[in-house]
């Protein structure tokens, strides 16, 4: 009995469209153990007792990427997209950084605390404005949230006055590179972040109405939902997130380089919602698939560096693999794949069903 | 009609989804030269058999003959060659090409110089000359014409590549009663050309106007093939739905005999002066509690416009709405709802169903919108909600998580009434609601609306079907040219020709008044001026 389950949590899997994500998250893996069979190996540090290993610095990694991967999700779902999450990274760096700076008193957890508030609040300001100017001034998501990629480095520039920005403050720096249970604080955090937004929007009706949004904006209105303030909801969200994946990369350096922080990630949460399965045209989201693909993105990067390959040949590769995961999940090339493998029996039925509800069956 | 051997031949096909047997056993013949109806109700496995014929779904069973010879069908370019056309429910063409584009798309002639234009748009005239539309300038963008005439380029575009059956699927369903006479000028012109034209619709007058022939499916098995003019409307109905007429004909007595006096009431909504610029002029009206409201007029008559603005659909730039007697400023669909005024919109599919959720987020979503997305329905709730209005409006499949685009349109109508009705509306706004749907689902539909109005809540009722209007509704409102132009309290003794004699007589009012002919002025300049009888001619098969 328990195989029969096994198999077919194991079909369930296969199924989900983030499936191939998790294959190529192990492949890279399983490239790396080539090149040193030692790869996967972790120890513990005999000092403090946290865990030392390159699955763990992957683990850390990632906890950028998964906050700004899972706003974006919410945002694709309406039918947006958020260029600017790169920016606000920035600008939620450069201000956590001043502030701690000009206040000075490197033990202090309020000037820490007060430093994450005001960086929140400054991203959720900037995080309303693209919402106000998709939802209430009906701008294209695009063009909005391309503006504000453009301001918000001028912005984190203005704040620091050109310089990078170097603080002390060690609870601040815990964040980054902290470890609690041996495992690090950064990826923990952004666990716990990514299952109370899951919880929220999932248990809530938020979902939803992001997915019908989406999928009709005309009949959600008709069903009388209001679509402006959900907007302005989602793109604050997804600032917030942006705000606290900021804090999360220069708490490990303790420095804002305002052209270096948080540059082009906005393209890797965009890639890691698609590689979990999120259509760019809006409607259906997971937000699952977005951590599968946040995971991805960060296990691609560290192998990238890991195998040597030299910066100029870098992006080639992340684009190869990217293609290849893409046309894994085409359901074109699905279908091409199924029918090679098994050749069609007379009677089957998955020969015979609408391609709409092979659709379905796949984001099920 | 040719005797000879059929042109189509279709034998003990069998189609199956998982789970569903959506045709079992089913046989089709098709002459050519005729026109043959293929008839059931929603679901019954009409467009699965046309897609087996289109090469769109593969037969799990039986055997496809076309022009003598036996085909396997791997997709629509097979069906294509064979020479099979189809034009689809929603016309499919490119709108910003020109006419003779479209005609010839993917058929352009080529050249020395990749294509020949000349010789493309040559043959596109050709291709509309056969139909009787020489008329149209190939060069002109396709989005200058009505529906209705792109519905005929369609046709073309299927015969220029020399096609022997014809399939047209549902092609009448946005047309008016002039366009639709049009449509059967084209259609009867290609049928004497020796043209097999298969025809589905859900209009049974327009099934008798034009069809020689007719096949019935139920359920997804073959019922009967029969001559259209040796089968009556009582027993073509009866084999659709496979029972008696007993629960249609029992609609006729849900028909209010009995005038409740309203001028003793206070009425749930007063309209006064309600307008929009560019779509209805300022109107007078009130609704009763439990009052059954038609509102009667041609497509474009301005009865959606005025419906929307009781609903916040669209918001009123002038006049005032009073709602139990308090005045309401309806700026949205939300405001509407929240006063408990519910809006069925005629555009179902772009404003209607939501495709990619399921039947149970569709019918929850008002009411889950209207208590805001921090509080959602507990699945319990919810379970009792969709069991609750799938059952009392027979909603088929019954499966509530299906997503609603894989079901029939008259289903996805109950879906939609039911997410109307769960938010427990006093005010019911129907625009079209049976429109497009079988006959069987049109009577569910009619019943539920005298149910409700029984049970207190008032209707407004729209629909092109007059004789509908006139049976369901206590009062007509009659509009014309985005206006109100009067109102007919219902008795046993009016019939759809009263309604329609108001329209006339105020059009030779308006033609006496202002000294000119009124033209009708509609939509679309290409039409021809038509009677206003005319619409009014749209099929009442209950009767």
């Amino acid at each position: 009995m328990s195989t029969g389950a096994r198999t077919n949590w194991l079909r369930e899997l296969i199924r989900k469209p983030y499936f191939w994500g998790v294959v190529a998250i192990f492949a890279l893996l399983a490239l790396n153990v080539l090149k040193d069979p030692n790869y996967l190996a972790l120890s513990v540090n005999p000092v403090n007792g946290n865990l030392v290993g390159n699955v763990v610095d992957i683990l850390r990694a990632s906890a950028p990427i998964l906050m700004i991967a899972v706003g974006m999700s919410l945002v694709i779902a309406t039918g947006g997209i958020d260029l600017s999450v790169g920016s606000v990274m920035a600008v939620s760096g450069a201000v956590a950084m001043v502030f701690m700076k000009d206040a000075g008193q490197s033990g202090s957890l309020g000037v820490a605390l007060g430093a994450i508030g005001l960086a929140l609040l400054v991203s959720a300001v900037l995080g309303a404005i693209n919402g106000v100017l998709v939802a209430y001034i009906g701008l294209q998501p695009f063009i909005s949230t391309l503006i504000m990629m453009l301001a918000g480095r001028g912005i984190a520039k203005v704040i620091t006055e050109g310089q990078n920005t170097s603080a002390t403050n060690d609870p601040f720096r815990w964040i980054a590179n902290g470890f609690v249970v041996g495992l690090p604080v950064v990826f923990l955090l952004a666990i716990v972040i990514v299952i109370i937004v899951g919880l929220v929007v999932r248990r809530s009706a938020l979902g939803l109405m992001i997915e019908a949004i989406g999928i009709n904006p005309k009949a959600s209105r008709m069903a009388g939902i209001k679509p402006s303030g959900l907007l302005l909801t989602v793109y604050i969200l997804s600032a917030v997130l942006a705000g606290i994946a900021g804090i999360m990369s220069v708490g490990t350096v303790m420095t804002v380089d305002v052209s270096r922080t948080g540059y082009q990630m906005e393209l890797d949460a965009i890639l890691a919602v698609v590689i979990g399965g999120t259509s760019l045209a809006g409607g259906k989201f997971s937000i699952g698939g977005a951590v599968v693909g946040a995971l991805l993105i960060a296990t691609l990067d560290k192998t990238i560096v890991f195998l040597g390959i030299s910066s100029s040949a870098t992006p080639a590769f992340k684009a190869i693999v990217i293609v290849v995961l893409c046309l894994l999940q085409s359901e074109r090339v699905r279908s091409w794949f199924s029918q090679r493998r098994k050749p069609p029996r007379p009677t089957s039925a998955p020969t015979s069903v609408p391609p709409t509800q092979q659709k379905q069956e796949v984001t099920a | 009609m040719s005797e000879s051997l059929p042109i189509v031949e279709m034998r003990d096909i069998s189609i199956e989804f998982p789970g569903v047997k959506a045709l079992d056993g089913v046989d089709f013949r098709l002459f050519q030269g005729e026109v043959h109806a293929l008839m059931g109700e929603n679901g019954a496995g009409k467009s699965t058999l046309i897609k087996a014929l289109t090469g769109v779904y593969k037969i799990d069973g039986g055997s496809i003959v076309v022009g003598g010879e036996e085909r396997q069908f791997h997709g629509t370019r097979d069906a294509q060659s064979a020479g099979v056309s189809t034009v689809y429910q929603e016309v499919n063409l490119v709108t910003n090409l020109t006419i003779g584009e479209n005609v010839m798309l993917g058929h352009e002639i080529r050249g020395g110089f990749g294509v020949n234009w000349r010789a493309t748009h040559a043959a596109a005239t050709e291709a509309l000359a056969r139909l009787g539309l020489d008329h149209l300038d190939t060069h002109r963008p396709l989005s200058t014409l009505s529906i209705a005439m792109q519905q005929l380029v369609a046709i073309s575009r299927a015969m220029a590549v020399k096609a022997k059956v014809l399939i047209l699927d549902e092609p009448t369903s946005s047309l008016d009663a002039a366009e639709v006479e049009g449509l059967f000028r084209v259609m009867r012109t290609l049928r004497d050309q020796g043209v097999a034209i298969l025809f589905v619709s859900h209009f049974l007058d327009q099934v008798y106007a034009i069809s020689d022939r007719l096949t019935i499916l139920r359920n997804g098995k073959y019922e009967g093939e029969y001559l259209t003019r040796e089968l009556d409307r009582h027993a073509l109905i009866s084999k659709m739905i496979g029972k008696d007429l007993g629960t249609l004909s029992s609609l006729g007595g849900n028909r209010r005999v009995e005038q409740r006096d309203y001028a003793a009431e206070a009425p749930l909504l007063a309209a006064k002066g309600l307008g929009r610029q560019g779509s209805i002029e300022p109107t007078d009206l009130e609704v009763h509690r439990g009052e059954v409201v038609g509102f009667a007029g041609l497509l474009g008559s301005g009865r959606t416009e005025l419906a929307r603005l009781l609903y916040g659909a669209d918001r009123a730039d002038e006049g005032e709405v009073t709602l139990n007697g308090t005045r309401v400023d309806l700026r949205n669909p939300a405001d509407g709802l929240g006063r408990r005024i519910a809006f069925s919109t005629e555009n179902r599919r772009d404003e209607g169903i939501i495709a990619d959720l399921t039947v149970r987020e569709n019918m929850i979503l008002a009411v889950q919108a209207e208590r805001g997305w921090a509080r959602p329905i507990p699945r319990k709730e919810q379970d009792e909600l969709v069991e609750k209005y799938i059952t009392a409006l027979n909603v088929r499949p019954a499966d509530p998580n299906r997503l609603i685009k894989n079901l029939s349109g008259g289903n996805q109508q109950k879906v939609l009434l039911g997410r109307w009705l769960a938010t427990n509306p006093e005010l019911l706004i129907l625009d079209e609601p049976t429109r497009g749907i079988d006959v069987g689902a049109k009577a569910e539909i009619q019943e539920a609306v005298a149910e409700l109005a029984e049970g207190g809540v008032s209707v407004v009722f729209i629909s092109s079907e007059l004789e509908e209007v006139v049976r369901l509704s206590e009062r007509i409102v009659v509009l014309k040219d985005h206006q109100k132009i009067g109102e007919i309290v219902n008795g046993p003794a009016i019939t759809a020709q009263h309604v329609v004699d108001v329209i006339a007589a105020h059009g030779v009012e308006a033609a006496a008044e202002s000294g000119i002919i009124d033209a009708e002025a509609g939509s679309n300049p290409t039409e021809a001026p038509h009677a206003n009888a005319h619409v009014f001619a749209a099929p009442e098969e209950e009767s």
